[in-house]
């Protein structure tokens, strides 16, 4: 009954964002060791601390071993062919958008984020990365107002060392693991949220990535500080130009979360997938942690994944604080040969801790989607509560999904729930739909939207649709 | 009823088809006109439903040999969307299920699909609410069918319920209804049969597969057809199908004078 040339045609569809911008820029030479950690240190003119935080880190990452445990096998990475730091000819970094580069603001511009005054999203401010730089960050001057601090971490390293200090690598170690240790000895940029006691963020803010030469890693670090009583929603968008060859994408994001406090952190992530013969694409191995240290703090992780060639990335939550709060929601989609291993770590720690966890992976192509868990509950939490849902939708009948839920629990008074179901778009739902005037693409983009509203749900209002269109754009093309 | 004048809807000729190399359809003729009513049936295997599917085009039937004319289109070479637009629908025997999509939004989408083709209208989230409880009375159907997926946890009445719905909201030129009254309790196969009534009209046709005479009881076919081996073997009018139910479809076995429809 399958004709999956049908459903092929329509999950093959040109990646939008793989253009490269011509520009020229600064680059430094290949390969890893003590001095490009000091180089890189010193061109971004750090304090000591750090210095001396990258090299530990470096030292670390030398004793330990890349991951192997995920269901994701690709070629062997050599970290001496990599350039760690890249970035646009520009001499400091600029005041005012008006000297920006117009290059870059027409590269954002294309890319759907338009940084000028005029044309930027109205209540959402954006913080727009460049290779290993980060270009310009809007409405900082409306945030300050409220005591928001939002910046790229290089500026906040110079601006706010002490709470760069006091935050940085606590709830990621830097030996935490392999690329963790890695993207701690040579970080380039990323975002700094900080929002102080009692406030809530009076807008979205925003960070997006934009990879731009091929042979450069991407190593991002992102910290976000929500003090007591604090609330904020962030999104994060990525996407990279297309090559042949296969960009590294190692990033680390630390939540912190005082009493009372909630971070929202969304991910809207279209990394370059590779093309249908799994040739280029960027291998996207990324750490991302929260930790709720206050009572009754939350912390909530939503995503949705549908680029990169391979994707390692499990946003995790400890729930350190009594009665704190972690979800996790995610959407991944993986097509032609695309590999993605994601989930989420649930650590309860404290009394009366809860997590919810909403999993839904739909694999197309050849494409493996695997879904790798932990909800683990400590001896002292006691009246914790986890729900986990998994659900797995194919396409076609050459992909694959599996479920790798871990639970542990060393207390007897908590409880913890898991369903998990497979379903797949059969030929007879797609003729049920055509037969009743809707187009084949507009059919199974009704039934995947259908299948991740509970996630789509989560997102900050102005990014559901865009979401829904990114996988109606990745299953069909013309959407929009 | 029979106009000799009608346009003729729907013309096959000498269809063959066939799926996974199984031949079904050997060399079938069919002529439907505005107005009229047609009961196709036949045992189990006779390929009834074949015909239903080649006809809305369902990918996994191959089309070997013949022609299916719609208004003098060559039906064969549309899509099964762009069938559904001009005109044809087919009432399932076994309505999927598609969980996560909404009723209601699936029957918005499927009705502007219908109406942007015939030159009317988009309808807006509360025009089309308004259109659809209607409808929904042509069906006696309680509107909280509308917030369910699509089909999903329907019981077998439901189902057949919500096909004719969508036959209401469509207004199609020729319905198909393969085995609409198959799993049907009496008072469901009655409201099903009102339904398709009440909607058929001069200017539009029926196509009713089906095993049984008591769905003919409730709706007066102006033909009935017999189909065997893929063809159409005997033509005639209500009275044929009391004959079959009487006698079987042994009957038609052993009737040396079947005769094929041109």
């Amino acid at each position: 009954m399958e004709s999956p040339s049908l459903v092929e045609k329509i999950v093959t569809k040109p990646y939008k964002y793989g253009f490269v911008t011509e520009i020229e820029t600064e680059k430094i030479s290949k390969g890893i060791n003590e001095d490009i950690v000091r180089l890189i240190s010193s061109k971004k003119d750090e304090p000591d601390f750090l210095l001396h935080f990258r090299l530990k880190a470096y030292r670390k990452w030398l004793t330990l071993k890349e991951p192997n445990w995920a269901d994701l096998r690709y070629p062997n990475i050599d970290y001496q062919d990599i350039i760690y730091y890249a970035a646009p000819k520009t001499d400091k970094k600029k005041q005012s958008l008006d000297e920006v580069d117009p290059k870059l603001l027409e590269t954002f511009d294309k890319l759907g984020i338009p940084l000028n005054e005029q044309k930027r999203l109205s209540n959402v401010a954006v913080d727009a990365v460049f290779d290993s730089v980060s270009i310009a960050t809007t409405y900082k001057e409306k945030l300050a107002e409220h005591g928001v601090i939002f910046c790229s971490i290089s500026e906040a390293v110079k601006e706010y060392p002490e709470l760069v200090e006091r935050y940085l690598g606590t709830v990621v170690p830097i030996g935490d693991n392999f690329f963790a240790a890695l993207n701690s000895a040579v970080f380039s940029d990323g975002s700094f949220v900080f929002i102080p006691k009692g406030v809530n963020c009076p807008m979205e803010l925003s960070s997006y990535f934009r990879i731009n030469s091929g042979d450069t890693g991407q190593f991002e670090r992102t910290l976000i500080v929500a003090e007591e009583g604090a609330s904020v929603s962030y999104l994060e968008g990525c996407t990279a130009p297309m090559f042949d060859t296969n960009t590294l994408h190692a990033a680390v994001v630390e939540l912190i979360a005082l009493d009372d406090s909630s971070i929202k952190y969304s991910t809207v992530q279209n990394w370059y997938s590779g093309n249908e013969e799994g040739i280029g694409g960027i291998y996207n191995f990324v750490t991302k942690r929260g930790q709720c240290r206050g009572k009754r703090s939350k912390i909530s992780w939503s995503q949705v994944e549908t680029g990169s060639a391979i994707t390692w990335k499990y946003p995790s939550c400890i729930l350190q604080g009594d009665e704190s709060i972690g979800e996790f929601y995610s959407v991944a989609l993986t097509n032609n040969l695309q590999k993605a291993d994601t989930g989420t770590k649930m650590i309860h720690l404290g009394k009366n801790t809860r997590s919810t966890i909403v999993s839904k992976g739909i694999s197309a192509g050849q494409s493996s989607n695997s879904y790798r868990g932990l909800v683990q509950i400590g001896s002292k939490a006691i009246g914790s509560r986890n729900y986990s849902q998994c659900d797995s939708m194919l396409i076609g009948d050459q992909a694959a999904a599996n479920t790798y839920p871990y639970i542990r629990s060393q207390q007897a008074k908590a409880s913890i729930e898991h369903e998990a179901s497979t379903c797949r778009i059969s030929e007879d739902q797609l003729f049920y739909l055509q037969s009743r005037g809707i187009g084949c693409e507009q059919a199974i983009s009704m039934m995947v939207s259908g299948f991740c509203r509970d996630v789509f749900n989560q997102l900050p209002m102005e990014f559901a649709a865009e979401a829904d269109k990114l996988l109606a754009l990745k299953l069909e093309g013309t959407v929009g | 009823m029979i106009r000799p004048e009608a346009q003729t809807l729907l013309e096959i000729s000498d269809l063959h088809a066939h799926v996974e190399d199984q031949p079904i359809l050997k060399g079938l003729n069919l002529k439907v006109k505005a107005g009229e009513i047609h009961a196709v049936m036949g045992r189990n295997g006779s390929g009834k439903s074949t015909l239903s599917k080649v006809i809305a085009g369902h990918p996994a039937y191959t089309v070997c040999k013949g022609q299916v004319l719609f208004q003098g289109e060559n039906l064969l070479e549309m899509e099964p969307e762009i069938r559904a637009r001009i005109g044809i629908f087919l009432g399932f025997q076994y309505p999927i299920e598609i969980p996560g999509v909404s009723n209601l939004e699936f029957l918005r989408v499927a009705t502007n699909a219908r109406r942007e083709q015939i030159g009317k209208e988009e309808l807006d989230t509360f025009d089309f609410e308004d259109l659809v409880n209607e409808r929904l009375k042509v069906v006696q159907m309680d509107p909280s069918f509308l917030e369910r997926s699509v089909n999903e946890g329907f019981s077998g009445g439901e189902k057949k319920r919500n096909e004719i719905l969508q036959m209401a909201l469509l207004e199609p030129t020729i319905a198909i209804l393969d085995e609409t009254d198959s799993g049907l309790d009496i008072d469901a196969l009655r409201i099903v049969a009102k339904g398709v009534n009440q909607l058929a009209n001069e200017d539009n046709a029926t196509l009713l597969i089906t095993h049984y005479q008591r769905l003919l009881n409730e709706i007066t076919p102006d033909y009935v057809h017999v189909m065997a081996g893929g063809k159409i073997v005997r033509t005639g009018g209500s009275e044929l199908a009391i004959e079959l139910e009487r006698s079987g479809y042994e009957w038609i076995d052993s009737d040396k004078n079947n005769q094929e429809v041109k």
